[in-house]
């Protein structure tokens, strides 16, 4: 079954074209790593799928559903949940209070059916410890952690990682890779945008490359990182 | 394993402040059996102008709608009730839900236009709206037009309660009435920071929060935020409303200028919250009993008291951004309407 479809879309900012007539599908429970230069137009390929950058043209289906027109709210409740690349938290609210906020509007739950449910996510991303700080104080790691969380306190069947490993240590970023295989081991369809390609490629089971806001190339991921396009445009190694 | 969380949000400050409010209560309440007309009518004023603080902090503060004009919905309050009185001959305190009422209808269609509005153009639109009511209202000649009226004798001598009032305490038609207003007062301040507290407190009181924090964020995960602008708006327009109406229930005439009065309804309000600390809800009160003061001592001096007023306002925004309350609380921790949810057990190991 396709979980997300998206068919010649399209989103311009003035005469440049961000994103330009993609179109791929993925399959339920997969993980999709989308790479590509910085301004390849990833992150609002993102935004485009969750709603926060409205297409100009093309249509984006969702568990057979046109969404294209839909609002993230709408689309978060669908079971979208994503991260940001530059952490979002509610800096005021506590790390538990921001799960607590995504689990209870994100699927309409009352805080009481939902608070265990958010303890167990705080203990997977092993943020438990910090349930009670305010979220504005978390370091960076903390704040990665907190992203992908939030998005899990949702409940998505479908989510979105923007560049969540950038910026972290080795020893870092594979507990981040750790936790992020277990979730899609459960079921969860993953779309991931990085640049620390060995994270990707220990999770991702198909490669998207994107430039110029058009796929370049698309497939395993090893035979797609061979391909002579892909290493010219994206490694910038001549061939 | 992880069945052994606990979520709270009680405080030791709080159970306490509980009780204390509980006292307080009754001590309200009984309180015309000991206390003279002058000091009723100042609490009555204490009570309203904490009501308008509270909601206007529920918009500023929770909301982060900066409105200029709650005016607007003080003098459709007051006129809403006047309308019903003289007009339909209702009984004013029954009048009272129309107060709110009147209110409302307006707040929808401002609603409409100023949520198209952000920051500073946001707060002056609803001044502009609130001219453009004050105006309307003045050539409404049912209610005295520009001139304004007064409430009819009978409207006002035959209000309910207020005969018990009377044979209760031995008062006259005036002191009644000033008591019946202030009981009617106590009862709505009680209502409304008991009303806000619970929707702060709901997971609504989170998503507002969410909001404030990061509209994006909160947008992406499930967040109604305008929706949540709806609720807020209609909400304080709604409470405002009846405060106007019980405001000049209590004084008996109305008239345009001083029921749609910028200085009075809005900006004393905003310098109530300002000073006591915006985005909670002990700021209004600590605010109120400020201003309360200062104007006892010094409002004979006109003008300089307000250009005082002004001088205050902003040393406290530039030096105490979060109001006296917020000075007090970051200090000691302290917070007597705790919203903070707080994870125990399982697996937490708090340093």
């Amino acid at each position: 079954m396709t979980i997300l479809s998206l068919k010649d879309v399209s989103k311009s900012y003035g005469a440049l074209r961000v994103t330009d007539g993609v179109s791929f599908d993925v399959p339920q429970g997969q993980a999709l790593g989308i790479i590509g230069p910085n301004g390849a137009g990833k992150s609002t390929l993102f935004n485009l799928i969750t709603g926060n950058v409205p297409a100009d043209a093309g249509t984006i289906t969702l568990m057979g559903r046109d969404v294209t027109r839909l609002t993230p709210m709408q689309r978060c409740l669908m079971g979208v949940g994503r991260s940001f690349q530059i952490p979002q938290p509610f800096g005021n609210l506590t790390v538990f209070e921001n799960l607590l906020v995504a689990a209870t509007h994100g699927t309409g739950a009352s805080e009481r059916e939902v608070s265990r449910r958010c303890a167990v996510i705080l203990e997977r991303t092993e943020l438990i410890d910090r349930a009670n700080q305010p979220a504005g104080s978390l370091s960076l790691l903390g704040r990665k952690r907190l992203e992908l969380a939030r998005a899990m306190a949702t409940d998505p069947k479908l989510l979105l990682l923007d560049e969540i490993a950038g910026g972290l240590t080795e020893g870092e970023c594979q507990a981040l890779v750790a936790t992020i295989r277990a979730i899609h081991a459960e079921g969860v369809t993953i779309i991931w945008i990085e640049h620390v390609l060995h994270a990707l490629n220990a999770v991702v089971e198909r490669l998207l490359v994107l430039d110029f806001g058009q796929v370049i190339g698309m497939g395993d991921p090893a035979t797609v990182m061979a391909s002579k396009e892909v290493r010219e445009i994206y490694l910038g190694i001549e061939v | 394993m992880a069945g052994d969380y606990r979520v709270h949000a009680r405080t030791r400050a709080a159970t306490v402040a509980g009780i204390v409010a509980v006292v307080l209560v009754i001590v309200g309440y009984a309180l015309p059996a000991f206390a003279g007309r002058g000091l009723i009518q100042d609490l009555f004023f204490i009570l309203t102008m904490l009501v308008l603080a509270q909601f206007w902090n529920l918009l500023a503060g929770y909301g982060g709608l900066v409105s200029v004009g709650q005016q607007a919905f003080v003098g459709l309050g007051a006129y809403g009730l006047f309308g019903a009185a003289i007009l339909w001959g209702w009984d004013p305190v029954a009048a009272l839900i129309l107060s709110g009422v009147a209110a409302l209808l307006v707040a929808i269609p401002t609603a409409f236009f100023a949520f198209r509005l952000a920051g500073a153009y946001f707060a002056i639109g609803t001044w502009v709206v609130a001219e453009v009511v004050r105006l309307s209202v003045a050539q409404w000649k049912a209610v005295g037009g520009g001139t304004g009226t007064s409430l009819p004798r009978d409207a006002v001598d035959g209000m309910r309660g207020l005969e018990t009032v009377k044979t209760l305490f031995g008062a006259s038609n005036a002191a009644a009435r000033d008591i019946l207003a202030y009981w009617l007062a106590l009862t709505l301040a009680i209502a409304t920071i008991g009303g806000i507290y619970a929707l702060l407190r709901s997971k609504r009181g989170l998503a507002l929060a969410a909001v404030r924090d990061n509209i994006e964020a909160a947008r992406a995960v499930g967040v109604d935020a305008v929706r949540m602008k709806w609720i807020v708006f209609l909400t304080a327009a709604f409470g405002t409303g009846i405060a106007g109406g019980l405001i000049y229930l209590q004084k008996g005439r109305v008239s345009p200028d001083a029921a749609f009065a910028v200085t009075d309804w809005t900006a004393y309000v905003i310098f109530i919250v300002v000073i006591g600390g915006i985005g909670t809800i002990e700021g209004p009160i600590i605010g109120v009993l400020v201003f309360f003061a200062l104007q006892s001592l010094f409002a004979d001096y006109g003008t300089w008291y307000l250009m005082a007023l002004g001088m205050i306002g902003i040393i406290v925004m530039l030096f105490a951004p979060r109001g006296l309350w917020g000075l007090f609380s970051d200090k000691t921790g302290v917070q007597l309407f705790p919203i903070r949810r707080r994870l125990t057990g399982g697996k937490i190991r708090e340093e």
